[in-house]
């Protein structure tokens, strides 16, 4: 079948069960618009802004599992796509971004809307490619999906150049594909399993630290079943929160900067530490010198590379999590030896005497709405069910500690890159997988400003999204670290001119409540999730600006250094 | 410590790139770098002179093997292996130490390869050590230019670096 160099890319789409195309019309990307006109398979989505395309497709990816598209124009179609594709990288998320080229023959000219896609991106990417010739897009598009879902996921870009699309050619999709150069890893070492087993069953202060691997690698249920098996405490990270239930009992918090004290500290305690689909981010370990000091330490990753890159480990094992965890759940079902449970009793008496503090307790008499109080409420409110896209800051953080996640991508936050103007996006991808679902967005007055013009696509495509806008006034983290190590010198932190987010939301078509007084929160919310469920709602909430992110793990403190209020 | 690590990477555009891109963004150390296609056309061969400490050399290599373009890769250095660098090197050759060069270029088993009254041009191969012992014996006599190579590198005996 003769197919154009647009309508092969179309197709490729379609093959690859793309439901939705997240993109922005250019230049260099009409002849593909063209062929997006005359079907109905794949739906496109028209952001207002490139950064959102592919902000809206992360949530989708990371609600769903599959992998997003983005298609953007050249030059400032594929700068402006820069951030959300760095976004994606730093968190594994799978994603195809299309971007369009000028004609092969003007490349390199300065030609109009030219920019060097592929060199901008290379450091972004888990791969990129530039087609040159129309026989190899088919083979190339299959390529960049197998590349961007397989091993650890990753963003990937392939740069189309106007006149490829232009063209005509064969068309026929590979059915697979394979690469000498590329092979990941699935199967854990047999002798690394064995030598895991023994460390685990050994343990007598054990501690289990998953990350989002385990949720890229749809390991959540091995997850459960081996913490289970076990009754080992187990911790997440601020990407892996969801992967096991946090209403479970053995579940001990987030850990890390904001995690919660009985984490770290059995962190700083634990004998063993088993890490799943972890990266032991600076965030996550605090001062590396003062790490886990008395720990073995078992490390599950499916990327070689992310194993003693920062923490040396024991027993290290590459693999998929999912082969990984149920070959240690069949090596402890038959090893000989057993769980040393008086010593797991005692270990668990110590983490309820640090559960105790009750690090998480916050003023509920206050005449002020507590960030805290507002996001506890919309828990209670979709009973724990619904979609959470987050910004970045003080919100990101009370979100990932007072709402208490029971199932995997239901968080949906830039952990890794701390992207702002990532959350109402990322929201409007959510949505779009998920419609029948309560999608919330908890955000700030500053990080929603950065992406705000998206209020226009979500009344286009119907997204009842509900935005809480945690609103007080500062970029409340940079205020806090101020307040903390600046000696109260609040240099530019302060949002002394937002907008009247009510009439904003208005003007945008949807609705806005601005609530102020904590007496009125719930009927606010009410209104917002009850009332008004099928529109979008901003619901402005002010905030006590006073507060701070606690507890908290000061730079260059070990993890048992907390500061807990 | 030095490290060669012997790269069979494909053959396309942008490859040598991601390989340079990966050791700026990482902060690591490039001493030197040699590329060029194999006898298979759809390969290239690279070899990369870095140095660092034991955990930052491991990572190099992880890096560098988790690049989609990179087939295979082997630190030479880990085994008995042979290095190579060539060196061409323009001197000043007048009065006395015209004789001086050419002497000094024998004992190094290099090649005069150019000459004209006042200069000699000398081609030097082997062990990077060897190259910059060369410099050191010509450093009282005016060198001109000199172009270093950067080394190759390859396994003794039978082990390869292969598909």
């Amino acid at each position: 079948m003769e197919l154009t160099g647009a309508e092969i890319l179309v197709q490729c789409l379609k093959e690859e069960g793309v439901e939705y195309l997240f993109g922005y019309p250019g230049g260099a990307v009409l002849h593909i618009y063209d062929a997006l006109y005359k079907q109905d398979d794949v739906k496109h989505i028209l952001v207002r802004h490139e950064q959102a395309a592919t902000h809206a497709a992360d949530g989708y990816a990371r609600s769903t599992g599959k992998p997003g598209a983005v298609l953007v124009t050249s030059g400032p179609g594929a700068t402006n796509a820069v951030t959300g594709i760095a976004t994606a990288y730093m968190d594994s998320i799978p994603m195809v971004v299309i971007t369009g080229q000028v004609p092969t023959s003007l490349i390199g000219n300065d030609a109009f809307q030219e920019c060097d896609s592929v060199g901008i991106t290379r450091p972004i990417v888990k791969h990129n490619f530039l087609v040159k010739d129309i026989k190899d897009l088919a083979e190339t598009m299959k390529k960049a999906f197998y590349v961007a879902t397989s091993g650890r996921p990753g963003p990937v870009v392939v740069d189309v150049p106007k006149d490829v699309t232009g063209q005509s050619a064969e068309y026929s999709y590979p059915k697979e594909i394979s690469m000498r150069s590329y092979n990941p890893v699935s199967k854990g070492h047999v002798g690394q399993i064995k030598k895991a087993v023994e460390l685990i069953l050994s343990a007598k202060k054990p501690m289990i630290y998953s990350g989002g691997g385990v949720i890229l690698g749809e390991g959540c249920q091995q997850l459960r079943d081996f913490t289970q098996k076990l009754g080992y405490p187990i911790t997440n990270t601020l990407m892996g929160l969801g992967a096991y239930s946090a209403t479970d009992k053995q579940f001990i918090g987030m850990l890390g900067m904001h995690g919660t004290y009985e984490a770290n500290m059995s962190m700083h305690h634990c004998d063993v530490l088993i890490a799943i689909g972890a990266r032991f981010d600076d965030r996550v370990t605090g001062n590396l010198e003062k790490f886990c000091p008395d720990a073995k330490i078992l490390h599950v990753d499916v990327d070689p590379a992310s194993i003693s890159k920062t923490v040396k480990v024991d027993v290290p094992i590459v693999g998929e999590v999912v082969e990984v965890l149920e070959a240690l759940i069949a090596g402890i079902d038959t090893s000989e030896s057993k769980v040393d449970t008086p010593a797991l009793e005692k270990w668990w008496q110590q983490i309820d005497v640090w559960r105790a503090q009750d690090c998480l307790k916050f003023d509920t008499e206050s005449d002020k709405i507590k960030p805290q109080a507002a996001i506890q409420k919309v828990y209670e409110l979709t009973n724990g069910e619904a979609y959470v896209t987050s910004d970045v800051g003080q919100h990101q953080m009370w979100a990932a500690q007072y709402y208490k996640f029971d199932e995997p991508r239901r968080w949906i936050n830039s952990g890794g890159l701390g992207t702002m103007g990532f959350g109402l996006p990322a929201a409007m991808g959510v949505q779009l997988a998920h419609q029948d679902k309560t999608v919330v967005c908890i955000t700030g007055e500053c990080s929603i400003q950065m992406c705000i013009q998206e209020l226009a696509t979500c009344l286009q495509y119907g997204l009842p999204i509900k935005i809480l806008n945690l609103n007080n006034g500062f970029m409340g983290m940079v205020r806090q670290w101020q307040e903390f190590f600046y000696d109260k010198r609040y240099s530019e932190s302060v949002m002394s001119v937002a907008p009247n987010f009510v009439a904003l939301a208005e003007a945008y078509g949807h609705v806005g409540i601005r609530v102020e007084d904590p007496k009125d929160l719930d009927a606010a919310l009410d209104e917002a999730f009850n009332k008004h469920k099928d529109r979008l709602v901003f619901i402005d909430v002010i905030t006590d600006p006073d507060e701070n992110v606690y507890p908290m793990v000061p730079a260059g403190a070990g993890l048992n250094e907390m500061v807990l209020v | 410590m030095q490290h060669i690590v012997s790269i069979l990477m494909e053959n396309e555009s942008g490859a040598l790139s991601r390989v340079a891109g990966l050791f700026s963004a990482r902060g690591y150390n490039i001493e030197s770098l040699t590329v060029a296609p194999t006898d298979d056309s759809s390969m290239s061969r690279m070899t990369l002179v870095t140095s660092g400490t034991e955990d930052v050399v491991e990572q190099i290599l992880k890096q560098l093997n988790k690049l989609v373009d990179v087939v295979k890769l082997v630190d030479l250095t880990e085994s008995a292996h042979i290095e190579r660098e060539m060196m061409l090197i323009k001197i000043e050759a007048i009065g006395e130490s015209r004789a001086e060069v050419k002497r000094l270029a024998d004992i190094f088993r290099g090649n005069i390869i150019d000459v004209t009254d006042t200069t000699y041009t000398v081609e030097l191969t082997g062990p990077g050590e060897r190259l910059s012992a060369f410099l050191q014996a010509l450093s009282s006599i005016s060198i001109l230019e000199v172009v270093r190579s950067g080394a190759m590198g390859i396994s003794r005996g039978e082990k390869t670096l292969g598909l």
